[in-house]
């Protein structure tokens, strides 16, 4: 398998990149660097304004800033990203795209931009600041909802585009696996359509409710159909990340893959055990027993077991690299990985990231120690740990060869290095807030909460050293991410003209064979829907017929 | 598979397993269990339901204090709450609008407060002092106003 994947290597780079393919990527990332650039202005505002520096026009309430930024962070960003990523890998491992899914894949794009630009308009008219978790009984202008119907159907059609590319290969490639980087796909966009059906529904429920043909709505179903998607969204863009760890990083440092099996069962377990982990959002919640809430302890925390796993296999890659090269010692290795290389760098780091990321994550999925730290700010450093490091850096990693490769220009030294200082600052800026904000919160400092002393309470004045913080951190960010959309469209536009390589890395030469099971999808989704169902079935029968609310605009 | 592998393998699932026993026995043996109070009520009518229709502080036996108190966009009723110290305190508690958070800062209460349900948890209040309490759930324009204090003598 070794051999034919060199083969098969050396002939898709041969091949090259088909342009039409490429305009796909390239419309895709246009729009990621947009909302980085536009979301990391709106959280450098946000930063200066808790830390009391800097109070906000009275056109511009805070809370319509962070419904923006979390939007165009946590969903913009983060998915057209992924699509525009994927979309290259399957071009590159599958032998091009086929014509009627680059049709969908586009039909998806525009959809997902008409129904953007569906739900900004009431955001910005300050109708629609319900952030992006939009709980009922708050109550958007309907033109919100209409928007997210739209971008979750642009979702799926980029969902249903790769299912129809990936079918169509193993049709023409009887008895092989699918080549590693397009398993991914396949996993990231089996869960992205599987997740957003519980946040469909739940939209479906608010429409007739905001247009007032029904009175009332039940909030703590609606509540948890969200967070089967929510939780899910953000480990979909964490699946991506270590995407890019297993298959990418290490061809970028010289080294081979993990093994092959181990890799595809992370992403089968991440694909089975996802949905139920969002239920830990609802762990201090009314209206559910605590033994339903002790049984998703052990659902959420099964999710940790395929990403311990990832960490042993990451080390594992740098050390035999590093040995290959002639390191010794315990850690001699580490002097032997390309350090200068941001190609390497940016994710590096972000898997660092993610070991305090995950530890927190642990936190959060046991009962009593989520009830310390939920809904204050201790949160919103968790998931600038793991989104804003792990998930934004390795996706700014990739962006330095994935946007040249498809624009037919190089990588210079010269915008490696720029590379390199973007991900130090980003990384320094991230650090400075993510360690305020864990602090903080531990005080009680709650999140999504403008400035405010509580009246001079003492507790409350007793956050404002902390606070300063966000204030520095975020202007680290604000430099880091001007940099790094500019390298992005540099690379797309103006870099010199030249081919820069898709780095896809080959099997260990001792590997032994794939079990062929990792192929059948059909077992698998059995089984996550199996899962899904234990997880979510008591709870939603429990809420049905429970006493509804009417809609509230309480901003 | 290598032996450090399994060794990992080993170590990562008594790491998970642990800290799923150890919740256990924090919620069901030592009863603290995060606040999972089972209990609807129509959102419409919480001034006219009981005990909602009468809220504030109620003495219900020696050191113990019943807080009934509903949550609205932006206060607390009853507010700037007075309670002798070593007093064990059951907050129950209920939305009349969106849901709304109660968390006591310096303590371990965090509870989510939504329309149609009633919440309750429980704290001893030993260490006199004034303790803030504030919503920790985005509920609106004034949501940065929602506070207020409970005072242990
Ligand atoms: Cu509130």
């Amino acid at each position: 398998m070794a051999l034919a994947e060199t083969i098969k290597t050396k002939a898709n780079n041969a091949l090259g990149v088909n342009p039409q393919d490429a305009k796909i990527s390239k419309s895709y990332f246009t729009v990621t660097f947009l909302a980085l650039l536009i979301g990391g202005t709106l959280g450098l505002v946000q930063g200066l304004n808790r830390a009391g520096l800097f109070e906000l026009p009275s056109w511009l309430n805070y809370y319509q800033v962070l419904t923006a930024h979390g939007l165009l962070l946590i969903l913009v960003f983060t998915a057209f990203f992924t699509i525009g990523y994927f979309y290259a890998g399957l071009s590159h491992t599958l032998g091009g795209l086929i014509p009627k899914v680059r049709k969908m894949v586009w039909i998806g794009f525009w959809m997902k931009i008409f129904g953007f630009v569906l739900a900004v308009i009431p955001i910005l008219m300050n109708e629609a600041s319900v952030m992006y978790t939009f709980y009922p009984p708050m109550a958007a202008s309907p033109l919100f909802y209409f928007g997210l119907v739209f971008i979750v159907l642009g979702v799926w059609m980029a969902a249903f585009g790769a299912f129809v590319q990936v079918a169509n290969w193993r049709k023409n490639h009887k008895g092989q696996h699918l080549p590693i980087l397009s398993f991914f796909a396949t996993g990231v966009f089996v869960l992205l359509f599987f997740s957003s059906i519980p946040v469909a529904i739940e939209v479906f429920m608010i429409i007739p409710w905001v247009l007032g043909w029904m009175e009332t709505i039940n909030v703590m179903l609606s509540r948890t159909l969200f967070w089967a998607f929510g939780h899910t969204l953000v480990n979909i863009w964490y699946l991506t990340a270590i995407s890019v760890w297993y298959v990418i990083v290490p061809k970028v440092i010289g080294g081979r893959r993990f093994s092959d099996t181990l890799t595809r069962v992370v992403v089968i377990l991440l694909v089975i055990l996802n949905i139920p982990g969002g239920f830990h959002h609802q762990i201090i919640d009314p209206g559910i027993s605590e033994t339903i809430k002790y049984m998703h302890v052990f659902m959420s925390l099964a999710v940790g077991f395929p990403s311990l796993m990832t960490a042993y296999a990451m080390f594992s890659v740098f050390e035999r690299t590093g040995r290959a090269k002639g390191a010794k010692g315990l850690f001699g290795f580490f002097k032997k990985l390309p350090w200068g290389d941001v190609r390497f760098l940016a994710p590096f780091i972000a898997m660092v990231a993610f070991i305090p990321a995950g530890a927190g994550g642990i936190v959060q999925t046991t009962n009593q120690l989520d009830q310390v730290v939920h809904n204050s700010l201790w949160i919103v450093g968790h998931f600038h740990l793991t989104l804003g490091m792990t998930v934004a850096l390795t996706f700014f990693g990739v962006s330095y060869w994935l946007i040249p490769r498809i624009s037919g220009r190089i990588l210079t030294k010269k915008m490696n290095k720029m590379g390199v200082i973007t991900t130090i600052l980003w990384t320094i800026g991230m650090s400075f807030m993510a360690i305020a904000m864990h602090l903080v919160g531990l005080l009680g400092s709650p999140r999504r909460t403008s400035y405010t002393t509580y009246g001079d309470n003492a507790t409350a004045l007793g956050w404002d050293p902390y606070l300063i913080f966000l204030a520095i951190g975020g202007t680290f960010l604000i430099v880091a991410v001007i940099m790094q959309v500019y390298s992005a469209f540099h690379l797309m536009f103006r870099a010199p003209k030249g081919e820069e390589e898709f780095p896809i890395a080959e099997e260990e030469e001792d590997a032994s064979k794939t079990p062929f099971w990792t192929e059948r999808w059909s077992r698998t989704i059995l089984i996550m829907l199996i899962v899904v169902a234990m997880a979510y079935v008591i709870p939603i029968v429990d809420f049905i017929g429970d006493p509804g609310s009417p809609p509230w605009k309480t901003w | 598979m290598h032996k450090h592998e399994k060794i990992w393998l080993i170590l990562s699932t008594a790491m998970i397993v642990g800290f799923f026993l150890f919740a256990g026995y924090q919620t069901f043996a030592l009863q603290m269990g995060p606040p999972s109070h089972q209990e609807t009520i129509d959102p419409q009518k919480v001034d006219e339901t009981e005990p909602f229709d009468n809220p504030g502080v109620f003495q219900t036996g020696e050191n113990e204090y019943e807080v009934v108190m509903t949550l609205q966009i932006f206060s607390f009723t009853p507010s700037e709450i007075e309670i002798p110290a070593g007093s064990e305190v059951t907050f129950t508690m209920t939305s009349k609008d969106v849901t709304h958070g109660f968390q006591i800062a310096g303590t371990n209460v965090n509870a989510m407060v939504m329309p149609g349900y009633v919440q309750k948890i429980t704290q001893t209040f030993n260490e006199p002092g004034e303790y803030l309490i504030l919503c920790n759930e985005y509920c609106g324009s004034g949501h940065q106003l929602m506070a207020t204090t409970i005072t242990v003598k």
